[in-house]
């Protein structure tokens, strides 16, 4: 096990797992914490890169008052054990051979998945032309943001929109709101392209951008969701 | 129902596995209430209970709860007509 900070509020464990089958881009494990008493309680992390071994990266975030991610975050040791149960899920999944053009849409740590998406398409040398959406509170929110500077720097066929909701640093030029119709209108691809869309963040965030997709005359049988709740986690 | 306190079918994918033994979030069901055939993940799922109550996106008509018991994830059948697994 090692771990990466992402942000103030956010960490990456590495994990090794031991006769891991292999996963797509998108899926998620559930973890399971065990108390001295046998309580027990389970929460769903997404996996935050493509198929690599025995190795699956999770990136969590701490939410202030929940039972799993505070101990995730902050109290588990390299060397540790971790119950988990995974890979799971077959409808919010994306591989290169999927093709594209490709419309990603994160809410807060809604972008782990989509990330996964993101570097196998990066680690296939893919030239799936990629619009990724991300929406954080704050610039030090933002999940990934030194790859994602990276991925985006307009020599990859990537290109990396973000919106910061709640305070921007001095002279940005991004948006500054939480996701509206208009918004998607600028940023994703024209429905006529048959662009596959995912969208994955907080309840609220995912049915905006679903909704404004629909509306722009998507077919909804492209666009996958995976909703989070109102704070995630 | 349109409030953002629910997540979604997603989020059932490690319990229908132990139910099912296999992958179900890409399942397709049929409300047996308006009609609408769905994927297990995109309906709309309240976890503030005990179980999980699982509903229609188009009507909100409670189509499963599922239910962890000391021997096991439980699914309560309410309104979905039928489940069919992807191929």
């Amino acid at each position: 096990m090692d771990r990466v900070d992402e942000t103030a509020q956010v960490r990456s464990l590495v994990l090794d797992v031991p006769e891991w089958a292999g996963h797509l881009p998108g899926q998620h494990v559930d973890v399971r914490l065990t108390a001295d008493d046998g309580y027990q309680a389970e929460r769903s992390y997404s996996i935050a890169t493509p198929a690599d071994g025995n190795r699956i990266t999770i990136t969590i975030e701490r939410i202030a008052d929940g039972e799993v991610s505070p101990y995730l975050v902050d109290e588990l040791q390299v060397g540790d054990k971790l119950e988990l149960r995974g890979p799971i899920g077959g409808y919010f999944v994306w591989q290169p051979s999927d093709g594209g053009p490709l419309f990603l849409a994160a809410g807060g740590s809604g972008v782990v998945p989509l990330m996964a998406m993101l570097r196998a398409r990066v680690g296939a040398r893919a030239d799936i032309p990629v619009k990724l959406l991300v929406s954080a509170r704050t610039a030090d929110d933002v999940i990934y943001s030194g790859e994602l500077g990276v991925l985006g720097d307009g020599q990859s066929g990537v290109e990396v929109i973000q919106t910061l909701t709640r305070a921007q640093p001095p002279g940005w030029s991004g948006y500054r709101r939480r996701v509206d119709r208009e918004m998607v209108a600028d940023v994703a691809w024209p429905a006529a392209g048959m662009p596959r869309c995912y969208a994955c963040g907080p309840t609220g965030f995912v049915e905006a951008v679903a909704s404004a997709l629909v509306g722009l005359g998507h077919d909804p049988k492209n666009i996958r969701t995976e909703r989070f709740g109102p704070t995630g986690g | 129902m349109t409030n953002d306190n629910h997540v979604d079918g997603n989020a059932l994918g490690g319990l229908l596995m132990d139910v099912f033994g296999r992958e179900m979030t890409d399942a397709n069901g049929l409300c047996g209430s308006c009609g609408t055939e769905h994927v297990m993940a995109e309906l709309m799922v309240y976890r503030s209970g005990p179980g999980d109550v699982v509903r229609c996106p188009s009507c909100t008509t409670v189509l499963l709860v599922v239910t962890p018991l000391p021997s096991g994830p439980r699914v309560y059948f309410s309104s979905l007509q039928w489940l069919a697994p992807s191929s």
